[in-house]
């Protein structure tokens, strides 16, 4: 049984983790990295002040995955994306993106740095595993980056309502064959993190 | 960030009759929409309205119940800044949110 997150006397959490459990977190949050991408920290040799003064991106991801971390901020999903209306407030969105995105971008990045610190900070040995503590401040970063590790393999198994609805849709009971089985295992497991994660840190 | 935006909001829709009288008005509210998705967990949503809006447990809860069945809530309303500052803080939390100008 999967180690949870459960409350610390005197402040912060804590979870058992064992060995391949540290590495598959480990692995997930550095492909989230490169997913995210290099953010906007200037390259050697550019001025760092222009970085900061860097415009974002006004397209939309076309990556799935990228595009449900980024979304829109003007527009209705439902609508006809050729209505009128539609086509107007796009604009606004682009203008939106150019400015938030690479904001956004930064701290998706941060917190799943921080993620990555703090599994490499674990001490393993003789195959134990270890228990990982959490302050406050990292267990907000944790509670981003398992929830945005959640978003994009979700959108990569293409999860929808009716499989959440009785947690016994199509992709719970894939065959042991099916290659989106292990996906769909890190999947829940990662739920079940978070979620335990969201209980202790319940106001 | 401060404002980023400086276009005049578009809010005519022609195909419907009752809203080409609209005009645009400076105080018509704005409202920030959270969508329904499959992923985020229900507790992860509640969790977020109460530390983000304060919202007690109750509000937050029926609000999550109302994303979830309904497909989308609103979940404040203000200004056009004002809202921007909630969706951006709503992508920050990876909930879908958009903001519009309230036509209710």
């Amino acid at each position: 049984m999967a180690g949870l997150f459960e409350e610390i006397p005197g402040g912060g959490v804590a979870v058992a983790l064992d060995e391949v459990e540290i590495s598959i977190l480990r692995s997930l949050a550095v492909q989230l990295l490169e997913l995210v991408g290099p953010g906007d920290q200037p390259a050697a040799g550019e001025d760092p002040l222009a970085a900061l003064f860097a415009e974002g991106p006004s397209e939309a991801p076309s990556d799935p995955a990228l595009a449900r971390l980024f979304p829109d901020a003007y527009g209705d999903p439902q609508a006809d994306p050729e209505d009128a209306h539609e086509r107007a407030v796009r604009a606004n969105s682009a203008e939106f993106r150019r400015f938030t995105e690479n904001d956004l971008r930064e701290r998706k990045r941060e917190d799943a740095l921080a993620v990555v610190r703090s599994l490499d900070a674990l001490v393993t040995g003789g195959g134990s595993g270890a228990v990982l503590k959490l302050a406050d401040d990292e267990c907000r970063r944790w509670l981003g980056t398992l929830n945005d590790l959640r978003l994009t393999i979700g959108t990569r198994l293409e999860v929808t309502d009716d499989d959440d609805a009785a947690e016994n849709g199509e992709l719970y009971r894939l065959p042991d064959s099916d290659p989106r089985k292990p996906m769909v295992m890190a999947y829940l497991w990662l739920g079940a993190l978070q979620e335990s994660l969201v209980e202790t840190l319940m106001p | 960030m401060g404002q980023v935006s400086t276009a005049p909001a578009e809010i005519e829709r022609p195909e419907s009759a009752e809203e080409t009288f609209a005009v645009p008005e400076p105080d018509v509210p704005w409202v920030t929409l959270v969508h329904n998705d499959p992923v985020n967990l229900m507790s992860y949503v509640a969790y977020v309205f109460q530390t983000y809006f304060g919202y007690s447990k109750d509000k937050a809860h029926k609000l999550m119940l109302d994303v979830h069945h309904k497909g989308r809530a609103v979940v404040s309303s203000g200004s056009r800044e004002e809202m921007e500052r909630d969706v951006q803080a709503m992508h920050g939390y990876g909930l879908w949110a958009t903001l519009t100008q309230d036509r209710g």
